[in-house]
């Protein structure tokens, strides 16, 4: 069990794992937007090189950036059957009874793909493969941070995830022990209806909940004891510091957004 | 003569438990010096967790006085700072060593106390180097705590209050989830913590061989001081400690059991190594050749 990740963080130190987590959220957001600027298949196609250069920029090994795309198959495989399918537009290539698939439908289909993968892959790069979950909520926090102005509880917000993250391993494996406690008394977790195994998960739901916020309770007052009084007048250790190749990559992102932009005006190709 | 550094006068608390109110400390007085090691013996329910909690607030006395370091911290006009500053005082650490680790950082967690405390990042950076340091878990500094052991976990929870500069550490039974491994790492942090660095020492424990390397000991029973003193003078009360529950460390009760079989051994005989001398000596005084172990 001690082999549980959250997340995906793949650890590394290349430019994008160094990156100002604040500038790699804003980066992410940025890039997401960029995919939608594509109107024609050159500017598809640089959208495909700069997912391919994020990926070798990472230094994260292929074969893991395509597990990640796993489970995400079947959301794809299902958009380009509809695509293909219904479809209609000018040309006509193949007409088989009831079917007819035009050059658009498959044109379209592609394009998707192509957009969804590439929004997974660069999140991915940009957020989940080269960030620690805690440098995320640390991130989002200071992002956040101006609207504390409207009584937003950022920074509780980032408190609960940051405790979240602490704790869902810990009741992983809590699952597992009551689990396995209960099959030493002979409960029948697999056989039987839904219902019937639905029902046999109440005994494990019943004891971890109870020893859940127990511990919420303990740690409540371990936090207590260490000062905690919410996020007024509190310092961090680690201070968010922007480098000159967070604001290069800022720039970079937005010229690539640009860029496509006039692709897609004055390259001439095919219009998806 | 100066005060001493806990001064407890009086102190009782009930919990309120089904309308019904159920006395945990009754009229309870001591004193700890600055400095000292004590520790606080008592079977389940005697108050010792409650009496705990009530050192740095957690819980506020129903009635009696706690004075900490010459100021009144039961006073009812205790501002909200000075509240914290008990607290920073008084380190806490808990028998769970899972639910008092609230990052997922090992020198994340260490630093969450100074970040509380409006601590500079710089200094914030220096105390958790030197607070890693002190309990041996630097090479930790990046890792995740759900993949350390209780031992480990426990001495990065003592790292957490180490990190706030506290003059007073609580334990409360910190050593009881822990295995032997574990178990004496922690005590040895806190032996050093106490004679090294002059932090005061209090430890909530069962264990009779933990409470035999304090300086003095203090005896809960159902909420009430039932006795204190140097663990040799508590160990010598086997009896009285005996009809609370309480029973004294296993070598000091070898020796009461020759002495009471009519062999005379000398001394205290708190630890196994004073135990193996005193036995030694008792067969040379009586001309049976024996060659001490060798420790």
């Amino acid at each position: 069990m001690s082999s549980i990740t959250l997340g995906q963080y793949f650890p590394g130190n290349s430019l994008l794992h160094r990156l100002d987590p604040r500038f790699k959220i804003v980066l992410a957001i940025l890039y997401i937007t960029a995919s939608f600027l594509c109107k024609n298949i050159w500017s598809f196609a640089a959208l495909a090189i700069s997912a391919v250069v994020l990926v070798l920029v990472s230094r994260i090994p292929v074969s893991i950036v395509l597990r990640g795309l796993r489970p995400i198959l079947f959301i794809m495989l299902f958009t380009v059957v509809l695509n293909i399918f219904l479809t209609r537009g000018e040309t006509l290539l193949v007409e088989f009874w009831v079917i007819r698939i035009y050059l658009e439908g498959i044109l379209t289909a592609v394009s998707m793909v192509l957009r969804i993968t590439v929004i997974i892959v660069g999140t991915g790069m940009f957020l989940t493969y080269t960030t620690t979950p805690i440098a995320l909520t640390d991130g989002i926090e200071r992002l956040l941070s101006p609207l504390k102005v409207f009584h937003l509880p950022v920074h509780e917000f980032a408190m609960m995830m940051t405790i979240a993250l602490r704790f869902i391993p810990l009741l992983i494996e809590e699952t597992e022990k009551i689990m396995a406690a209960q099959k030493a008394r002979g409960a029948d977790f697999s056989t039987g209806s839904l219902l019937q195994r639905a029902k046999a998960l109440i005994p494990i739901l019943v004891p971890l909940f109870v020893s859940a916020f127990r511990r919420a309770d303990e740690l409540a007052v371990a936090m207590e004891c260490r000062c905690y009084r919410g996020g007024e007048g509190r310092t961090r250790m680690t201070v968010l510091h922007a480098t000159a190749a967070d604001w290069l990559m800022l720039a970079a992102v937005i010229l690539f957004g640009a860029s496509l932009v006039l692709i897609n005006r004055f390259a001439p190709g095919f219009t998806l | 003569m100066m005060e001493p550094f806990i001064q407890v006068e009086n102190l009782s608390y009930a919990y309120e438990e089904e309308g019904a109110r159920r006395p945990v400390l009754r009229d309870l007085s001591f004193a700890v010096e600055k400095g000292e090691y004590v520790a606080i013996l008592g079977h389940n329910g005697s108050g010792k967790s409650t009496l705990a909690k009530l050192l740095n607030l957690i819980l506020t006395p129903d009635s009696g006085k706690i004075v900490i370091a010459g100021r009144e911290i039961t006073d009812p006009n205790l501002t909200e700072d000075e509240l914290y500053e008990v607290r920073r005082r008084m380190g806490m650490v808990f028998q769970n060593p899972d639910n008092q680790l609230v990052a997922t950082v090992v020198e994340e967690d260490v630093a969450f106390g100074p970040e509380n405390l409006g601590v500079p990042s710089e200094e914030i950076r220096q105390r958790v180097d030197e607070a890693l340091a002190l309990v041996g878990m630097q090479k930790y500094a990046r890792h995740e705590p759900h993949r350390l052991s209780g031992g480990q976990k426990q001495r990065i929870a003592i790292a957490g209050i180490i990190a706030m500069l506290p003059d007073c550490i609580i334990f409360d039974e910190s050593t009881a989830m822990l295995d032997p491994m574990g178990r004496r790492d922690v005590l040895r942090i806190m032996d050093n913590l106490n004679r090294e660095r002059g932090i005061t020492v209090l430890t909530i424990t069962h264990y009779m061989n933990e409470a035999a390397r304090a300086d003095r000991v203090l005896v809960l029973n159902d909420g009430e001081l039932y006795m204190q003193g140097t663990p040799a003078e508590i160990f010598s009360h086997p009896d009285e400690l005996a009809a609370i529950g309480l029973d004294v460390p296993q070598c000091t009760d070898l020796v009461h059991q020759l002495r009471a079989a009519g062999i005379a051994v000398e001394g205290d005989c708190l630890t196994p190594a004073q135990c193996a001398d005193a036995i030694c000596a008792a067969c040379a005084a009586r001309g049976i050749p024996f060659n001490p172990p060798q420790s």
